[in-house]
């Protein structure tokens, strides 16, 4: 399988602070990966540069095998390719429910509004959002909005998903919900790429995990390894931690 | 003897009070809206983000001082003066003798803009950082983003703001009678001058501003009511199987 997006030393400074140092790794189509590790640690700074919301200090970011970061590359069609969903849902607040998932399909895409309201509505039917069609953000509870908020990423018909610890926000009640939504899509083939603190549903939905520490990649592997079987003493020690926390 | 000369004045000059009011809000309905058209453009215009390097990075940094300088000067001088050197300047500079009228709208627009450029800024500024990411993160540039986004936010935050300086203009057009502009003032000045009844023409000047100022302000909050919609929203039951979410989309595309 090819890499849908592969980084090559990637780093990112904010001043005289490194965040990102030296980061490699790729995702390939179809696969789900969880990144995992504490706060602090880069995680959604990475996530930040792959999408552009950050600019990198350096190092590579290849999408189907050209450099984004080339000054030519256009950057808006790039980040069509990928959705992302944030841990404070960021509806468009003036936009209802169904307008907020078709709003970037006709503006963006071009795409009629016939069309976009029959694609926006396929994907808040996938997240159980269908009824909802007419509410504003204000009147949705957290987990809805996310559910929303998935649903206007899924609607741009994107390459690869981009999580950054989309239960965070959310009361515990709710949390289920969006993780319902987000194991059908892992299992559905879409190409996911997962910040979390939830270690039970990484464990369980991803093909690989990394776990990132200080700005670097400690550890990648498989789940089993990185939970069963950790390498690495700095990845047991956060296991520990957050595991005892539960 | 006032109460009579209260009717008097009333029953002979009604018709010069109408058009005087008429002048009034017309000069500033219309000295509002491109106020505030001026100032969404320059509000937009200084929160572009700043390029790192480059040539668009020193014309950007240009306007924006042109801009400021703009925003500055005319708030930081009276509109009665405004008035004067723009009128008269244009005469002696330009050889340009601007009809009353326009004049007294230009120097209300240009005045309001710069008042509501920097109400368009804090309510662009004031917008959640969010919004714009999520916009980007879609693939909207910087025109998508303000036009589809960030804008329906800030003209429904700002509108308060925007109705606040509707009314001050009412009220300060009445400077405008320095360059003889018929509106209010101007014509209950020369009512009151005809017949040496200042307080008698000045009351009924005084209530008219207030019916106009009043009645702005219940209807500018009757449209913030409109504009914030409905409390409540409709929710579609599958269950029911009376209408499906693709029947009412239907529905709302066919009226
Ligand atoms: N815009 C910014 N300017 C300056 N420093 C920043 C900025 N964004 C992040 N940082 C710093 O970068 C480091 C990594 O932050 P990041 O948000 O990527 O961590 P994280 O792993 O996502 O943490 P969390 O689990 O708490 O979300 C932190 O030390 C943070 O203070
Ligand atoms: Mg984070």
């Amino acid at each position: 399988m090819e890499n849908v997006i592969e980084i090559q030393h990637l780093s990112k400074s904010f001043g005289a602070n490194e965040v990102l140092k030296d980061i490699n790794f790729s995702v390939k189509k179809g696969e789900v990966v969880c990144i995992i590790g504490s706060s602090g640690s880069g995680k959604s700074t990475l996530l930040r540069c792959i999408n552009l919301l950050e600019r990198p200090s350096g190092g590579k970011i290849l999408y189907n095998g050209e450099n984004i970061l080339d000054e030519k590359h256009d950057i808006f069609k790039y980040r069509t390719k990928l959705g992302m969903v944030f841990q404070q849902f960021n509806l468009f607040e003036n936009h209802n429910a169904l307008s907020n998932c078709v709003v970037g399909q006709m503006k963006v895409l071009g795409r009629s509004r016939e069309e976009a309201e029959e694609v926006a509505l396929k994907f808040l039917k996938v997240v159980g959002m269908e009824q909802y069609i007419n509410a504003r953000p204000k009147q949705l509870s957290g987990g809805q909005k996310q559910r929303v908020a998935i649903a206007r990423a899924l609607s741009m018909e994107p390459d690869v998903m981009l999580f950054d610890e989309p239960t965070s926000a959310l009361d515990p009640e709710m949390v289920g919900e969006v993780l319902k939504v987000m194991k059908e899509l892992a299992q559905s083939g879409l190409t996911m790429l997962i910040v979390t603190h939830e270690m039970g549903f990484a464990k369980e939905v991803s093909d690989r995990v990394v776990f990132m520490d200080k700005g670097v990649i400690a550890e990648e592997g498989p789940p089993e390894q990185i939970f069963n079987n950790p390498k690495e003493e700095r990845t047991r020690e956060f296991l520990k931690r957050v595991l005892n926390q539960m | 003897m006032t109460y009579e000369w209260l009717v008097r004045i009333i029953t002979n000059y009604w018709p010069m009070f109408i058009r005087g009011a008429g002048v009034t809000l017309l000069i500033s309905i219309i000295g509002t809206i491109i106020g505030a058209i001026i100032g969404l453009l320059i509000g937009v215009i200084r929160t572009i983000p700043m390029p790192e390097r480059g040539p668009k990075r020193v014309f950007l940094k240009f306007v924006n001082f042109l801009l400021s300088a703009y925003i500055e000067f005319f708030r930081g001088t009276p509109m009665i003066v405004q008035a004067m050197v723009i009128f008269y300047g244009s005469a002696l500079v330009f050889n340009v003798y601007m009809d009353r009228i326009l004049a007294a709208i230009f120097i209300v627009s240009i005045n309001t803009g710069a008042y509501m450029a920097e109400i368009v800024r804090g309510g662009i500024i004031s917008i959640d950082k969010g919004q714009f990411e999520a916009a980007q993160a879609i693939g909207m540039n910087h025109p998508q983003t303000m036009l589809n986004v960030v804008l329906p936010q800030v003209i429904r935050n700002i509108l308060p703001a925007t109705g606040n300086e509707f009314v001050i203009n009412i009220k300060d057009t009445s400077v405008l009678n320095v360059i003889s502009v018929t509106e209010l003032f101007f014509q209950t000045k020369s009512i009151a001058g005809n017949n040496y009844r200042y307080f008698e023409a000045f009351f009924v000047a005084s209530i008219i501003y207030f019916v106009m100022t009043f009645t702005v302000t219940r209807i500018l909050r009757y449209i913030e009511r409109r504009l914030d919609g409905p409390d409540s929203y409709i929710m579609i039951d599958n269950q029911m199987q009376v209408e499906r979410p693709e029947d009412a989309l239907r529905k709302k595309g066919q009226n």
